[in-house]
């Protein structure tokens, strides 16, 4: 997938000023997500399980070579074929070679975002193969031919009237049907695919490296189709989803869950060891599980940045997060969008290509607070912001300006007179100046004090 | 009212003081200033009214953070170096800010962390102006100089999630009497933060509209951070709506009613 995120701004202005209403629909409905996870956890001790989940994960990737040897050898003992893909290219190689030798021509796919970050669509379509989306949500923008808009709920950008509109177009149901209309006519047209398809695409939310045991976390059973109905199963799996044992799977999965959608655990949750067994009537003849690197090895080597890989893709960041709430997902660019999005880019994608996702925040830091993982998000974005500075990223004006500033404040008596010009700029000539410009021309300009404080100070405070 | 020894803050004084002699310096910062100079000097009649000694080291200027937010770390560490010897000699450092009393809470220990005592020293002196008075002072009723006022109160977000301010101004303007107005958006960001305002300055305005647009009719809007209010208040203007938009410590120098 080729990365759009240094256009970040103009998106975003396109869409607060082109698209309102994605901005209402995305507040509504990451408003819900989020007051259903803030009662999930309520229900528990949330601070403890966020701890313990925090301290597994750390210690998943310490000791991350030796987990991913661990569940190679149980996944080939389940019959699993294992694949190892360094970077996106890799991981086309591996499709490929699989879908030539078995023929494949119609693929369903459950939910990933892996597959996004690594554009999988694209080229399984660029060799005819015909690939089919069977989450809801991923359908519908799959049908709008859009990327998706959050991790957990790709179409959140869309309001019920849009899909009403787009299945009246596509599948032919009325303009005023309700939405559970909509869901049966989508599982309906989806039927044919699921039947028809050789292979099933997933990501993986877990992997346990213990027993080989490759879990999925879904609410529509269209997962549970995708990995036993075609004859063949795809996992496509990061290496930093790994989990040690599978006495931790329990918790991540209701964790997840409750951070996710504030379900105490998905509706369907799939455990899946390898292909059919000879006693067993369905499942798929041969299942591949493809473990990826694409950047994740060089950000584990970062002793400043690699928290962010104890990401497990809730979307309760994306949820909380005041900037995503203006504008969604498609601003940032790139498969994971919203503050994880933002410490996640520049590490797998790089400083240039990421640039101003880390900037793109006004350093709240509620995603810090809700993260399932505890990864401090906030302070990530900090590191990130320092690197790209260091790397070129901040204009000639801001570094002046910054050195500038630094210089004035070992002076107080400048500082003082420095602040007071500011009071007496014309406004007219504000508005065309770097920073007083960008603040007036969307709000009323700055107002100094008729008197600074240490003015009033010198006078004496009655 | 003065603070008298049944209070109970006398635990947290430093040794060999006594309440007589409380001191505290203020740290009036860049925006308290430049654009809330009136609200520092209430800030500074309300700690004399609340009976300590108030200083004013000439030496301060920023705290640095602008700099540290926007990456400019080599900047940002001699600000916070020059700071934390401004303020050795202090007892105790008011800040009329939240996010600036969180620089020097918890960003200076991240950013000087080779510097000896003296950030961790400064940062556990260091308190919000509201949260001195609650938690160092153990004042909660000013007075009822703001009886029958709807106030709508705004949660900068440094004050909440760095300082954990949450409920002390909130206390402090209900003691006096004012009905805190329940607003759904009053936790969230408002959209200012620092260089974020000029940097992304659409989705910046796009925030502040959404505690606007769910802002009920009020008296006034206030909150502990200037930075916050010359958002909202700048933003409201633009939009001629909204507001007045007034600094916590007017408020809490109003509540004493000594002023008028």
């Amino acid at each position: 997938m080729q990365a759009r995120s240094r256009d970040y701004r103009i998106r975003a202005r396109e869409i607060l000023s082109g698209a309102p209403e994605v901005r209402d629909a995305v507040t509504r409905a990451t408003r819900t997500f989020d007051t259903h996870r803030v009662g999930a956890f309520e229900q528990i001790d949330a601070e403890r399980w966020r701890a313990w989940a925090e301290a597994v994960k750390s210690h998943l990737l310490m000791n991350l070579d030796d987990y991913l040897v661990e569940a190679e050898a149980r996944l080939q003992e389940n019959g699993a074929v294992v694949h190892w893909a360094e970077r996106s290219s890799d991981v086309h190689e591996i499709l490929g070679r699989i879908v030539e030798a078995e023929g494949v021509e119609r693929v369903v796919k459950g939910k990933s975002m892996l597959s996004e970050e690594l554009g999988v669509n694209d080229f399984l379509e660029s060799g005819n193969v015909r690939v089919s989306e069977t989450d809801l949500g991923e359908y519908v923008i799959q049908l709008l031919g859009e990327p998706p808009s959050h991790i957990v709920g790709p179409a959140i950008h869309r309001s019920v009237d849009d899909i009403r509109r787009l299945f009246h177009e596509e599948l032919g149901t009325s303009l005023d049907a309700d939405p559970d209309t909509l869901a049966s006519a989508a599982r309906d047209a989806l039927r044919a695919d699921f039947l028809a398809a050789d292979m099933g695409i997933t990501g993986g939310n877990f992997l346990v490296a213990e027993t080989g045991t490759l879990a999925l976390i879904e609410n529509e059973g269209n997962i549970r189709i995708s990995t036993s109905a075609p004859r063949i199963h795809v996992a496509l799996v990061g290496i930093e989803k790994l989990l040690p044992r599978l006495s931790d799977l329990a918790g991540f999965l209701q964790l997840t869950s409750r951070a996710a959608t504030g379900q105490p655990v998905g509706n369907f949750v799939s455990l899946i060891h390898g292909p059919r067994r000879g006693d067993e009537v369905d499942g798929p003849e041969q299942v591949h599980v493809i473990l990826v690197d694409n950047g994740r090895t060089e950000l584990l080597a970062d002793e400043h940045a690699w928290e962010a890989l104890r990401c497990v893709r809730c979307g309760a960041c994306l949820n909380i997060c005041p900037v995503f709430r203006q504008t969604g997902g498609h601003p940032y660019g790139w498969a994971y969008s919203g503050p994880i999005g933002s410490v996640l880019a520049p590490g797998l994608l790089g400083l240039e290509a990421s640039d101003p996702l880390p900037f793109a925040s006004s350093l709240c830091g509620a995603c810090s607070e809700v993260c399932p993982v505890r990864i401090p998000i906030h302070e990530l974005l900090l590191t990130w912001r320092e690197r790209m500075v260091r790397n070129g990223s901040a204009g000639p004006f801001e570094k002046t300006a910054m050195r500038a500033f630094r210089a004035l404040s070992a002076r107080p008596g400048l500082f003082a007179r420095a602040g007071r010009a500011l009071g007496v700029v014309p406004d007219g000539l504000a508005r065309r100046l770097p920073v007083l410009g960008a603040w007036s021309a969307v709000r009323a300009p700055l107002r100094p004090s008729p008197k600074s404080f240490r003015a009033l100070w010198r006078e004496g405070i009655e | 009212m003065r603070v008298g020894a049944s209070t109970g803050p006398l635990a947290r004084l430093p040794a060999g003081r006594h309440l007589g002699a409380m001191r505290a310096a203020l740290f009036v910062t860049c925006l308290g200033d430049q654009f809330f100079a009136e609200a520092c000097a209430d800030a500074v009649r309300l700690l004399r009214h609340l009976g300590v000694e108030v200083d004013f080291p000439e030496a301060q200027s920023c705290c640095g953070q602008p700099a540290y937010n926007s990456g400019h770390a080599a900047e940002a560490e001699r600000m916070a170096r020059r700071t934390v010897e401004v303020f050795r000699e202090s007892d105790y450092v008011v800040v009329p800010s939240g996010s600036c009393a969180g620089m020097l809470r918890s960003g200076y220990p991240r950013i000087l962390e080779d510097e000896g005592e003296g950030p961790a020293a400064l940062a556990k002196k260091t308190f919000e102006l509201s949260e001195f008075i609650v938690d160092v002072l153990g004042v909660r009723d000013l007075g009822r100089g703001l009886e029958g006022r709807t106030v709508a109160y705004h949660h900068g977000c440094h004050a909440l999630r760095e300082l954990g301010v949450r409920d002390q101004p909130v206390t402090l303007l209900r003691e006096a009497g004012a009905e805190v107005v329940v607003w759904e958006a009053a936790e969230e960001c408002c959209g200012f933060g620092g260089l974020f305002s000029v940097k992304q300055p659409e989705v910046s305005v796009a925030m502040a509209d959404r505690k606007l647009d769910t802002l009920p009719a009020v008296d006034c809007v206030t909150s502990a951070d200037g930075g916050c209010l010359m958002q909202l208040a700048g933003r409201a203007e633009n939009r001629a709506i909204g507001g007045p938009f007034r600094h916590l410590a007017h408020l809490l120098w109003e509540a004493t009613g000594a002023g008028a």
